[in-house]
């Protein structure tokens, strides 16, 4: 198990899916995944497209993985959408914007 | 019909001077005293009642990109001042920068029915239109901002100076606006790099073109278009001491008609220690011999303003000086702009200085037609605070009390302590309404003759000062702050200073002639400089449904 | 067939007006010039009649409007919500039925750049519209926001590529510089991209505006950013001739929020008194800056308003959506054209499950599927008109190149409007 930082935005693929509908596959396939680190990949064992779970105060998912080189090693990307939701708290600390970047994340194999 | 009965009437325009009159209002329209007055006759019994036009702000900024950023800006002017829906009646907020109805009633219960919207650039003047839909009950018009606009500096520096005409008429007739603005001539482009100009002979950077050539050749340009209302100029070292000089050499030098808004910030001589001093008397002389040119004030009030302007290197040495929030929006092409909120404190020098400078150019002006009120809405102080003004204007004695409150310092180098001049109601009737019409060539606006839009505000004056003043100031009085009864277009709107109703406004605009092919010669650099089609630029249809064309002749 | 040119594209906030489409039998059949945001937008729009449904089941539009009617008279705490992707036109009419009902009334700015009004209400925002970008600006940051995907004409429209006015070369005259935690698909493409650690936005913002104060940091490195790194960053800044520092959820979305944006328009206003420089937020729907607008000009603030006593009052964190549903007291719900359940955290979902709600929406959104009133609508800018504000404020009319088979969400807020008048 590792404790990483989530992160949630837009992708190309989430924002195709959602012209075809957010009921279709294609989104939810764009927006089920969580993308990692390589050197995280390895760090938990798995390789690309296996899947995980991910685990915060809040809820917890199980996602395929994606490798991206782009991520520091601690952090754990996410595509906007019910799935990260899952994740997310609803505290805004006073502002209404709830804590879609920067959230604790347990990341595990799944089993 | 209506009619409005045994009213001392106060119409400068036709030289009615408080004289007992009936007004009859019929179509909208004033019209003459019929054979037969009809059943249906609505009666308004204005026995010992002032009867005059609606009042006409003819500069204030009330609507669009500028304004609303404003709005956004200042939460806290909001929380205090509020309005609940009820009546049919539209909710709302805000003293310095009130929402677009809140706005629309506070003119309407102070007895104006005209405003006009004092700087919009071409670019977003959809914007204005889309809020001034949302202001109801009162008439409209919008300046349009050229003094920076780069296409027509273009034209102007390569001597072509027809294509910059039909560039000025194509901005005016493609936006629905009235009137042409010019704002800091040349400074506001230079600010795009940092700069500014402080001389009328300082270059635009890149455009080889001075200020001087800048600002003669538009009002060259108004007047061949036969504009209703001259160019309507922001000088330039707006509130900088010694900037009287800049203004006398401007109103001495220009080539045709020419209004000088907000007059007061543009009036100070310098101090031995290089600071603020009133140097209105210095301007008044000039302006006193220049027929051709006229003013508004933007008298400061004393209180809570927000400072809002095209432009953008005054707010943003505003923004040094005080420290507070500011906002600078540079516009492509066209202009820029910047927002600081402040107070003008009654124990602070500097603001002393600026009242002084405003209550001078009043009283040294000598031909109130060439004059009208404002406050720069709400730059100097907001709009509801005319009543304010106009008392001190009629009331020596009530002037003299402010004066004692003021720090003794401020009066170095002022005449204001020995001018007893008292304005009449017939004078105040001039530069709250007659002056103002004829100022911006409104010829059914200002007064109450036959022919006339029926706007009438009728006061009763048992109950100046009956409004609970917003500013909170305590040696506020006031005078024509609670009309009776407003008529607008014939229809009543108020009475006994309570609003009855929104009625639709118009939105005056101009539609001068120029030659069609100039759409195709600028189009080209139009799309390179600009980031939108030139096809949807232009103001479209949907957004002047309530408009109205006054001519150029 | 016909042709339609300089049509607005309303995805994202570019509003990008010069797209071209060829319509066939009230079908677009080909989109030129958009990106693929944009071409999706157009070429997945179905225009066809769609009836509205209430509890799954089609009725007549009277009965919706009815029952849509009665949820929000009879409603103590009614909330509205959305307002990102509709017009103009439908948002005025939105805040003067949350006027009549007494409602809570805020649009998806309070999950995007709320935060971001809240930090400009402290401190002021200079700024300046796309085209003095494309015009004058040499230096571009881009801050902890990926335009090539949620903005994907930005840069060759206003921002990195274009030749403007006094930029001649285009993109060769301009440095590209991009700050974000991830290497995302933008800072592939800048000449210099700046990694900070997650959630240390702050720290680095106030560690540059400390190094142009020409303070010197005793720290070797900030955020994961070497102080010597920032320096030169610095420098950069300084000595460009206009600036601009475009930024997007990474700044608003995480620790800090308006705080992190109050330090970025608290730097760009210190770097005036070197050289030029604005600041703009990558507005994301197509008319949330409209959104602002509209609901500025009319209460005076520009989202979290409350009706309940009459006139609007401002509250960030109460009178916010995700606030007042994850913390159960709005007890229905009107969206319009947006997607809660899609994008609100799974807590405020779950109650949206258990209130009544009304969608309107032209997509069948996750939201208007579980909707107890749904009204399938028009689309604005493809087969009904308005008008719509770009992330820099400037306001474009949207034209409506198909012909329009359903109602607007005009023609439906003013029908409830009307509704709720006479429950």
């Amino acid at each position: 198990m590792q404790v990483c930082t989530l992160i949630s935005g837009r992708t190309l693929e989430q924002a195709k899916g959602m012209h075809g509908g957010k009921n279709n596959d294609g989104y939810k396939k764009a927006v089920e995944k969580a993308f990692l680190s390589p050197l995280l990949l390895e760090k938990l064992g798995l390789s690309e497209g296996e899947e995980i779970l991910l685990t915060t105060p809040y809820g917890s998912v199980r996602v395929k993985t994606c490798a991206d080189m782009g991520l520091p090693e601690d952090v754990v990307f996410m595509p906007m959408g019910p799935m990260v939701n899952l994740l997310v708290g609803p505290e805004t600390e006073g502002t209404g914007m709830p804590s879609f970047k920067g959230l604790k994340v347990e990341v595990d194999k799944a089993r | 019909m209506l009619v409005i009965k045994n009213g001392r009437v106060y119409d400068p325009i036709n030289g009615v001077k408080g004289e007992i009159r009936d007004i009859y209002i019929e179509g909208g329209k004033i019209v003459g005293k019929p054979e037969h007055i009809t059943k249906d006759t609505i009666s308004i019994d204005a026995d010992g009642m002032i009867v005059m036009p609606g009042g006409i702000d003819m500069h204030a900024h009330i609507a669009g990109s500028k304004v609303n950023m404003g709005r956004k800006l200042c939460p806290e002017d909001h929380y205090e001042h509020f309005r609940v829906a009820e009546r049919g009646l539209r909710s709302g907020v805000g003293s310095r920068v009130p929402t677009t109805f809140m706005t629309a009633y506070r003119y309407v219960e102070m007895g104006y029915t005209t405003v006009v919207e004092a700087a919009s650039a071409p670019l977003v003047t959809r914007h204005t239109h889309e809020e001034l839909r949302d202001m109801p009950s009162v008439d409209k018009a919008i300046l349009i901002t050229m003094g920076n606009n780069e296409i027509l500096m273009d034209r102007i520096s390569q001597g072509k100076i027809d294509e910059a005409r039909d560039i000025v008429a194509w901005l005016l007739k493609s936006t629905g606006g009235y009137g042409v603005k010019v704002v800091n001539p040349g400074g506001v482009e230079n600010w795009k790099w940092g700069g500014n100009v402080e001389s009328w002979d300082d270059e635009v950077r890149h455009f080889d073109i001075s200020s001087r050539k800048l600002i003669n050749t538009l009002v060259t340009i108004v007047d061949e278009l036969k504009l209703p209302h001259s160019v309507h100029l922001h000088g330039i070292n707006l509130g900088l001491p010694g900037n009287a000089d800049t203004t006398a050499e401007i109103i001495k030098d220009i080539p045709g008609r020419l209004h000088l808004c907000h007059l007061q910030f543009m009036s100070y001589g310098r101090n031995k220690k290089g600071g603020l001093r009133s140097d209105a008397w210095t301007v008044a002389e000039v302006l006193n011999g220049h027929p051709n040119v006229t003013m508004d004030v933007g008298q400061i009030v004393f209180g809570n303003a927000v400072t809002m302007t095209s432009d953008g290197p005054l707010e943003y040495r505003i923004q040094k000086m005080t420290g507070h929030k500011w906002c600078n929006d540079d516009v492509e092409c066209e202009t820029g702009g910047g927002i600081v909120p402040l107070e003008y404190k009654i124990k602070s020098v500097s603001s002393a200085v600026q009242w002084i400078t405003g209550m001078e150019l009043f009283l040294l002006t000598k031909d109130p037609w060439q004059l009208a009120l404002t406050t720069d809405h709400p730059n100097a102080g907001p709009f509801f605070c005319y009543p304010q003004v106009v008392r001190l204007l009629m009331d020596k004695d009530y002037r003299d009390h402010f004066i004692s409150l003021l720090p003794p310092k401020a009066f170095k180098g002022s005449v204001l302590r020995e001018l007893n001049r008292e304005y009449t109601l017939y004078e105040i009737a001039i530069i709250t309404r007659a002056a103002p019409a004829k100022i911006l060539g409104l010829p059914e606006k200002g007064h109450l003759g036959i022919g006339a839009d029926g706007d009438v505000a009728v006061y009763d004056p048992n109950q100046f000062g009956k409004r609970k003043c917003l500013c909170s100031f305590k040696p506020c009085l006031r005078a024509l702050d609670f009309p009776s009864w407003v008529i607008k277009g014939g229809e009543i709107v108020v009475r006994d200073g309570v609003i009855l109703r929104d009625i639709p406004g118009v939105v005056y605009r101009v539609n001068p002639s120029y030659d069609g092919l100039i759409e195709d010669k600028i189009r080209e650099d139009f799309e390179r400089y600009y980031t939108l089609s030139f096809d949807n630029y232009p103001v479209q249809e949907e957004y002047l449904k309530d408009t109205k064309g006054v001519a150029c002749q | 067939m016909k042709i339609e040119k300089n049509v607005v594209c309303t995805f994202c906030g570019c509003l990008c007006d010069d797209i071209t489409l060829t319509i066939e039998n009230n079908n677009i059949t080909k989109v030129e010039k958009a990106c693929a945001n944009g071409r999706g937008l157009f070429e997945g729009y179905d225009p066809h009649f769609r009836a509205p449904r209430v509890n799954g089941k089609e009725v007549a539009f009277p009965e919706a409007i009815k029952e849509a009617s009665n949820i929000l008279s009879s409603a103590r705490y009614p909330l509205i919500y959305g307002l990102s992707s509709t017009s103009v036109e439908a948002q005025r009419i939105s805040v003067q039925l949350a006027e009549t009902i007494g409602a809570s009334i805020d649009s998806t700015s309070s999950v995007c750049h709320g935060p971001t009004g809240l930090a400009m209400q402290s401190v002021g925002e200079s700024t300046c519209t796309l085209g003095e970008i494309k015009n004058r600006a040499d230096l571009l940051v881009f801050w902890g926001c990926n335009p090539l995907v949620s903005h994907s004409r930005h840069f060759a429209r206003y921002s990195a590529m274009p030749k403007g006015r006094f930029i001649s070369e285009g993109r060769k005259d301009r440095k590209v510089v991009v700050v974000d935690v991830r290497r995302s698909e933008t800072a592939k493409s800048a000449d210099l991209f700046i990694q900070i650690r997650q959630g240390y936005d702050y720290e680095v913002l106030l560690a540059i505006k400390a190094l142009l104060k020409g303070k010197v940091l005793s720290a070797t490195e900030v955020g994961g950013v070497p102080t010597e790194l920032l320096q030169q960053f610095v420098h950069t800044m300084k000595s460009c001739r206009y600036g601009v520092i475009f930024f997007g959820m990474g700044l608003t979305m995480t620790k800090g929020r308006d705080l992190n944006v109050r330090e970025v328009f608290s730097l760009v206003r210190e770097l005036n008194n070197y050289t030029r420089f604005s600041a703009m937020p990558m507005r994301g729907h197509g008319n949330v800056t409209g959104a602002d607008q509209v609901m500025s000009w009319l209460c005076g603030y520009p989202f979290a308003i409350n009706f309940s006593k009459g006139y609007p009052r401002y509250g960030p964190g109460e009178f916010t959506a995700v606030d007042l549903l994850s913390g159960r007291e709005a007890d229905a719900l009107l969206v319009i054209a947006s997607d809660p359940v899609a994008h609100f955290p799974a807590e405020a979902v779950r109650y949206i499950e258990n209130i009544p709600s009304i969608v309107i929406d032209p997509v069948e959104s996750l939201t208007a599927k579980i909707a107890t009133v749904y009204f399938p609508t028009a689309m604005y800018g493809v087969d009904c008109e308005g008008t719509a504000y770009r992330m820099d404020s400037v306001p474009l009319r949207l034209k409506a190149p198909l012909e329009r088979q359903r109602k607007s969400d005009e023609e439906v807020l003013e029908a409830i409007f009307e509704g709720v008048k006479e429950c």
